[in-house]
């Protein structure tokens, strides 16, 4: 049986990953899926409704799913059917994250009065709205980086309602029992009623009912067009700029001078009909001639969205984190049983993972048409692929579960820590001017990130050293030795490659701002982890530090990498800024101090290592 | 040899000085970043980096904490160089580190070079108006013009540090001397409203010029990145027949000149960003600024213009846009900035760096040697795992 264990582990894994690739099914007779694939422009990306959906919940909740009070569980493409179609329903959904206590209490709320202890619906908020509207007004003026916490869980609070507020405007005027019937009746009078309106405005007799009902649909429109900033309404037929997307309420507006409904804002409206009155044959219909008429012009951008779609529901990086997380504890178990069959077992679940992330940075890099680093959000996910590959390489040489080890480690640590940057929304995010430019995205960012992911195993090789050497009796000489010179090598290739990227990084530097080096927080970083890397070697050269004292820095490796990966960002300052949270600062706090500990136990003499006790020194 | 030279040498080529001046290096690097929160970046590289002790003021007296950015960079190519020099011997093995270590001499060199040399100068350029001149990020000075001929301006500029200084600036090419009687580093302007001033009673009153009606507002110096001080000064002309009048001049842009009618010729007045001239002329004519649609993200900047120089020499349209400067005369002109809302002019930074080119060798020569070296470890480690494993790896 042990002999098939590797095996096994290999087809469980593989089928597990295929499962994750079939074709989401439908939750009833409406077409949701071929809905959720409709493209849309926001933030200057065309994009499914899926990831908007999405990224919208994630950064409404923190999770994609909704469970509505009455326990059903809702698509994501469904629940934002009903936020745009039957606000009425959505606004009971609790799908409003709140933690902070002090939030909570300016809407009398408790914490047990949410799903979950933590969600909430609009419904319970609404009562005092105006005052959540009156502390983020207050919180407004104060510089990001000095908020108190209960401000910026107010003014991120606020932000989510006036997010909401977007995706209830973005596809129907919200609040209308029949918004296509109002639709159909304007194409039939909205003639009558320019001329009514016209009449009025030279105070000339008109029909003064048809003129208010023209001006009060207007105001409507004017309401959709300012609250939303949803690009959903395609260019007309023979246009496919980009730049002439626009919102379902100025193509709307346009009526009034063309004298002719939007065809894609009626479509929408229709959406909305057929989803409020439960008629999946109208609405699957629509789909399909919506699609085809889409198809005409955006081709291309219409298989990348079914991609994006699919992507998105595939989760490949979940199930890249599940194998890891299973391949991390194979891997321990090996050191105790079995070692070469658990250890294979590892090794194969690892290399699955591996490729499946490889897969979802490749589509990412598809779909975005950049190279693989251009947020935080990805910069973690590449940093986790670098590190895993590494270990890969180093497992199929020394065969000891070490590299596995470590790749189930980072590999897990770093695609959690991605999920929880992609909390802020979208992560296929455009390129600012400045850092739009593929070559040093392809050169400096690549390889000053690849330097991070060396750093970073070769501090959880010196970890698994630590404490297998302090806690248990395995490690014995021979696997010190491996262990000491794979930390030794990784951090050669560490020092060469946060090097090279660095310096690309003042070419770089050069080139757009005219300074080779500026002392800029991220640049500092970057030096700092160099030189990390530099004072190892010359302390191993020098004979400065043995074994134990390499295992040590190698550890603080990872405290000045995580500085400079995430702790320069927090300062606020400097020209690399993007992105801080509070839970970032203590997550941080935390691992550095771990780290700081770990380095404390190197320290025990060495008699007390449980593996050492009773050898010489190694 | 006697022991104590002997000593000196031990200590200059050891490589635990090394470590210790890395390690150095690396708090000081670490403390600059974090006290840029505090200071900005242009005052923390003159704190940290650009001195030879890290300068704390007790009370009033300046006290070292901590070697500075000189001095660490300074061993740190003395102890490179002594070690090179003492222990030197070629082999095709060391050569990739003695290559990167080359480099890194190069690259604190350059540093130094270019922390002695480097200007830095703002250009703004508005639509169709040609400028000669570029502006200095920091530094400010009083500019005294005597405009009396319409051809030819004659140009007396005091750099602000001696307007800092006070008390009374004579020059020979003016017929009166100028008296500061207050200056603030940083400073803001408010219309007057009734005939209350709301200036602090501390700040003296103007008897001449804009400063009737305008109020000055000292204010504390900012450190920030993208924030300007805003120096102000009062100053009073003083002629052979006594008191002319007293002006409130600032380097507020929105505050032209003010003019000055002393016998019989005319002269303005006023504070301005230090200028240094160019003789050869910038024109803007065309600035994109492109967003992704539905968006306020930019997606590109440039600008299209003429350059043009007095000899007639050069006469040609160019194209600066992010991460593609001019580089002209010296200078690099780079794409910086813009003013929101007005798409008719662009701000271009100018930098003046005659050791650019130091740290691409540097590091060209760094990049070289690490490799040498990484690949000589890597095959070296390859082959003696391969020898290892021989005959067969064992089956699982």
């Amino acid at each position: 049986m042990k002999k098939f264990l590797p095996l096994a582990a290999l087809l469980l894994a593989v089928l597990y990953v295929a499962s994750t690739l079939r074709a989401p099914k439908n939750p009833g007779a409406f077409d949701v899926g071929g809905f959720s694939r409709l493209p849309l422009l926001v933030n200057g990306r065309l994009k499914p409704i899926d990831t908007v959906a999405r990224s919208s919940l994630l950064q409404l909740q923190g999770r994609q799913t909704v469970t509505t009070a009455e326990g059903r569980k809702l698509l994501p493409a469904e629940w934002l059917l009903d936020v745009a179609f039957r606000p009425e329903l959505a606004d009971t959904y609790p799908h409003f994250e709140i933690v902070h206590p002090e939030v909570l209490a300016i809407f009398d709320l408790k914490a047990q009065d949410g799903q979950g202890e933590k969600r909430f619906s609009l419904r319970q908020l609404e009562p005092k709205i105006s005052e959540l509207q009156r502390q983020a007004r207050l919180a407004d003026p104060v510089e990001a980086a000095v908020r108190t916490s209960f401000q910026r869980a107010v003014t991120q609070l606020y932000g989510n309602l006036v997010h909401y507020q977007r995706l209830r405007h973005g596809f129907a005027a919200p609040g209308r029992s029949d918004f296509l019937g109002e639709l159909l009746k304007f194409q039939d009078t909205v003639a009558a009623g320019v001329t009514a309106i016209r009449a009025k405005q030279a105070g000339q007799p008109h029909d003064e009912a048809v003129a208010k009902a023209m001006t009060e649909l207007g105001e409507q429109f004017v309401v959709m067009n300012e609250s939303t900033t949803f690009l959903v309404i395609p260019p007309d037929a023979d246009n496919a700029d980009l730049a002439a997307w626009r919102t379902a309420g100025a193509a709307l507006l346009e009526t009034f001078r063309s004298g002719r409904v939007n065809a894609a804002a009626l479509a929408y409206a229709g959406f909305g009909h057929a989803w409020r009155n439960e008629k999946p044959e109208q609405f699957n219909k629509l789909v399909e001639l919506f699609r085809s008429d889409l198809a005409k012009r955006f081709t291309p951008a219409l298989e990348k969205c079914d991609a994006e779609a699919r992507f998105n529901a595939a989760q490949p990086f979940y199930a890249s984190m599940t194998l890891y997380a299973l391949a991390f504890f194979l891997a321990v178990f090996s050191w105790l049983l079995w070692p070469d069959a658990l250890g294979r077992a590892a090794f194969w679940l690892i290399t699955i993972a591996w490729i499946v992330a490889t897969a979802g940075i490749a589509t990412r890099m598809w779909l975005e048409g950049r190279p693989p680093v251009t947020n935080l959000y990805s910069s973690a996910l590449f940093v986790g692929w670098g590190a895993v590959g590494l270990c890969l390489i180093l497992e199929s040489f020394f065969r000891n579960a070490i590299g596995s080890v470590a790749a189930g480690v980072i590999g897990f640590a770093t695609l959690l820590i991605a999920h929880h940057l992609s909390l802020s929304g979208d992560t296929l995010e455009m390129m600012r001017a400045v850092l739009d430019s593929n070559f040093w995205l392809a050169t400096h960012v690549v390889v000053v990130t690849s330097g991070y992911s060396a750093t970073f195993l070769a501090g959880f090789l010196a970890i698994i050293y630590i404490v297998r050497g302090v806690f248990t009796k395995t490690l014995d000489p021979t696997t010190a030795d491996s262990l000491a010179r794979m930390v030794y090598g990784i951090v050669c290739f560490a020092t060469l490659f946060s090097f090279v990227g660095t310096i690309l990084g003042g070419i770089w530097a050069d080139q757009s701002w005219g300074r080779f080096w500026g002392w800029d927080p991220k640049e500092n970083g970057a030096l700092i982890i160099v030189i990390w890397n530099a004072i190892i070697l010359h302390a191993r050269w020098g004979g400065m530090i043995k074994q134990r004292g390499l295992m040590a820095l190698a550890v603080g490796g990872n405290i000045v990498t995580g500085w400079s990966w995430f702790g320069t960002n927090m300062l606020g300052v400097g020209l690399h800024s993007y992105g801080f949270t509070d839970a970032a600062f203590i997550a941080l706090t935390s691992f550095a101090i771990s780290q700081l500990v770990l380095i404390a136990i190197t320290f025990v003499p060495q008699a007390k290592w449980r593996s050492f006790a009773g050898l010489r020194r190694a | 040899m006697n022991d104590s030279v002997r000593q000196i040498r031990d200590f200059f080529v050891s490589l635990k000085l090394t470590v210790v001046l890395l390690v150095l290096g690396m708090i000081l690097v670490f403390a600059a970043t974090l006290d840029q929160v505090n200071l900005g970046i242009w005052a923390v590289q003159e704190k940290y980096f650009r001195s030879f002790f890290v300068l704390t003021r007790v009370g009033n007296v300046p006290v070292p904490v901590f070697p500075g950015g000189y001095l660490i960079g300074g061993v740190m190519l003395i102890n490179l160089i002594a070690a090179h020099v003492y222990r030197f011997s070629f082999k095709w093995r060391k050569a990739g580190i003695q290559l990167t270590h080359a480099g890194l001499i190069l690259l604190l060199v350059g540093e130094l070079l270019t922390g002695l040399w480097q200007d830095e100068f703002s250009m703004r350029l508005a639509q169709n108006e040609p400028r000669n001149y570029s502006e200095s990020y920091r530094a400010n000075e009083l500019a005294i013009v005597d405009t009396t001929d319409a051809n030819f301006d004659e140009v007396t500029a005091i750099p602000e540090a001696v307007v800092e200084n006070g008390g009374g600036i004579q020059s020979p090419r003016l017929p009166f001397r100028v008296v500061i009687k207050a200056y603030y580093p940083n400073s803001g302007l408010q219309g007057r409203e009734g005939s209350n001033p709301a200036a602090p009673a501390s700040v003296p009153r103007a008897t001449q010029g804009i400063g009737l009606n305008v109020d000055l507002i000292p204010q504390p110096v900012t450190y920030k990145q993208d924030e300007r001080n805003i120096p102000a000064a009062l100053l009073e002309l003083v002629s052979g027949e006594g008191p002319i009048g007293t002006w409130l001049v600032s380097a507020d842009p929105r505050m032209t000149p003010q003019r000055v009618e002393h016998a019989g010729r005319t002269y303005t007045v006023g504070m301005r960003f230090e200028r240094a001239y160019k003789h050869f002329t910038l024109t803007l004519q065309k600035f994109s600024h492109d967003r992704y649609s539905g968006t306020e993200i930019p997606k590109n900047f440039s600008s299209r213009i003429r350059l043009n120089t007095e000899d007639g020499r050069d006469d040609r349209e160019v194209l600066i846009y992010m991460n593609n400067p001019l580089r002209y005369a010296g200078y690099t002109f780079y794409q910086a900035s813009f003013e929101p809302g007005n798409d008719k002019v662009t701000i271009l930074q100018v930098v003046r760096n005659p050791s650019w080119l130091i740290p691409y060798l540097a590091c060209s020569v760094m990049t070289f040697g690490l490799l040498w070296q990484f690949c000589i470890h890597l095959f070296g480690f390859i082959g003696k795992r391969r020898a290892k494993l021989h005959p067969q790896p064992k089956a699982v």
